[in-house]
């Protein structure tokens, strides 16, 4: 066994997972690739919204796949990175928006 | 002229600089070790032993390296130090040739082909012969170049030619990072000044399209979402029109070839490569109906072939000796560059192929 969690070649190997559970791969995989069609949405923009969530999931193969498909769709390092801040703004938004909770607990005990 | 940070490889004395080590790189590596198929295995698994030219429709004269920009993935290693420049009597031997041809595209490329003296004369005759599509492969900023390239739009238009010219992004930062400073703002320039003539209007019958090619090591995506987006904006930010997109992938030779060493990022490219071959493109590769003449007269299967010196494998094989029959005849020479025209959607200087 490699003596690394993550290993880039196992990107490749993402197709592979049908072999465990092949209908429910199947499925997954078709439903996949029909999110990623153009819809209302432009292919371009949802690859931008794939590359966010991709750093709030903190998932070093979507991270992979999105930032060369957004190159490979003409997507600037600049869409990218505001992308990226959109996914890290709503990340520490919603940690924030819990300290409500912290405050009402706090004012409830503590007077 | 544009701000120019980097050099030729010829200038760099770079041992890419001479085609055999590009050769020997391409054929080494990945490609000795067996992990990855070599050009000529993969297509004789898709059923061609040979590459076979078809009949011959597209003539593309390469006029000189000698360009006024030095981008950093250009395939020609082009720059203002290279001398290579085709001469008139080269040019009266072409011109025998596409009286005689039955190419009905005529593409004219270099470097910068406007820099030739002669160029203006070789398209005045070149038209007379009544071509069907006339192209010249213009890099944009050389009509902003100097005064005397400014009335070049009023030229193009006079003898109908149609214009395909470089663009790599309709972004000013990424178009200047691979093309050089300042590149981007005279771009727009010249495609105003060519819209205003008509050139790339929605209606009209000067034609005007852009070539894409990757900034970086990867390969383009969809050519039609790419034009849509390329449109798109040059409308929104500059009211600028053009007629169609051709999306190129970059080949591994000269200086992109470089890029890739020196980056790293050679085998994990000609990997992509490999595994995006695409056995439907071989059919349309577009040495099988194109021929490339240098400046000093050779012919070539293709562009990129001339660049690697690999002269067509046929007893005609300068324009002095053009032998259609016998061109057709020919095998074309192929090597580990060959993948950046099979993967995808294929890849030719007329953009996609399949
Ligand atoms: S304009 Fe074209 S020929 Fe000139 S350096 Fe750039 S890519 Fe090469
Ligand atoms: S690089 Fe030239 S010879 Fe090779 S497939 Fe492409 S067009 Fe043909």
């Amino acid at each position: 066994m490699n003596n690394s969690y993550y290993d880039p070649k196992d990107l490749k190997k993402f197709g592979s997972i049908t072999e465990f559970q092949k209908e429910l791969g199947d499925k997954f995989f078709d439903y996949y690739t029909s999110v990623f069609e153009e819809g209302n949405l432009t292919a371009r923009e949802k690859s931008l919204i794939a590359l966010a969530v991709a750093h709030t999931e903190q998932c070093p193969y979507c991270i992979d796949a999105y930032t060369q498909d957004g190159l490979q769709r003409g997507v600037t390092r600049e869409e990218m990175m505001e992308a990226v801040h959109v996914g890290a703004a709503i990340k520490s938004g919603a940690a924030l928006v819990h300290s409500t909770m912290m405050m009402k607990k706090v004012n409830k005990l503590d007077g | 002229m544009p701000k120019l940070k980097i050099k030729s490889l010829h200038h760099r004395k770079s041992l890419l600089a001479k085609a055999e080590n590009q050769l020997e790189h391409l054929s080494n590596g990945v490609f000795k070790t067996g992990e990855l198929p070599t050009f000529q295995a993969k297509i004789a698994n898709s059923g061609y032993e040979k590459l076979k030219p078809k009949k011959l429709e597209i003539l593309q004269i390469n006029l000189g390296y000698m360009c006024n920009q030095v981008c950093s993935h250009c395939h020609v290693d082009a720059g203002p130090d290279r001398q290579e420049i085709m001469t008139k009597e080269t040019m009266i031997d072409c011109l025998n040739v596409i009286k005689n041809s039955g190419a009905h595209t005529l593409d004219l490329t270099g470097g910068a082909p406007e820099m030739n003296p002669n160029f203006r004369w070789f398209v005045e005759e070149a038209a007379k012969v009544g071509i069907k599509d006339f192209i010249v492969r213009s890099n944009l900023t050389i009509i902003r170049a100097n005064k005397k390239y400014y009335d070049l739009p009023e030229f193009f238009k006079k003898h109908n030619i149609h214009v395909v010219s470089s663009l790599p992004h309709w972004t000013r930062g990424k178009t200047d990072k691979q093309r050089g400073e300042g590149v981007f703002n005279k771009s727009i320039e010249a495609l105003k000044s060519l819209n205003n003539i008509g050139y790339g209007m929605p209606e009209s019958n000067l034609k005007l399209d852009l070539v894409y090619n990757p900034s970086g090591a990867f390969m383009p995506s969809n050519q039609s979402d790419l034009e849509r987006d390329f449109k798109q904006a040059l409308k929104e930010d500059f009211d600028i029109h053009f007629h169609h997109l051709m999306a190129i992938t970059n080949l591994p030779i000269s200086r992109f070839l470089d890029f890739l060493i020196a980056s790293d990022n050679y085998e994990d490219y000609m990997t992509t490569l490999v595994e995006a071959y695409n056995p439907l493109a071989v059919e349309n590769v577009m040495c099988r109906n194109t021929l490339s003449v240098s400046w000093d007269g050779w012919l070539y299967d293709c562009d990129f072939n001339q660049m690697l010196c690999m002269k067509v494998d046929s007893s005609s094989n300068h324009i002095k000796n053009f032998d259609e029959a016998a061109l057709e005849n020919r095998n074309i020479k192929i090597s580990q560059h060959c993948y950046g025209c099979t993967a995808g959607a294929g890849s030719s200087c007329q953009g996609t192929t399949v």
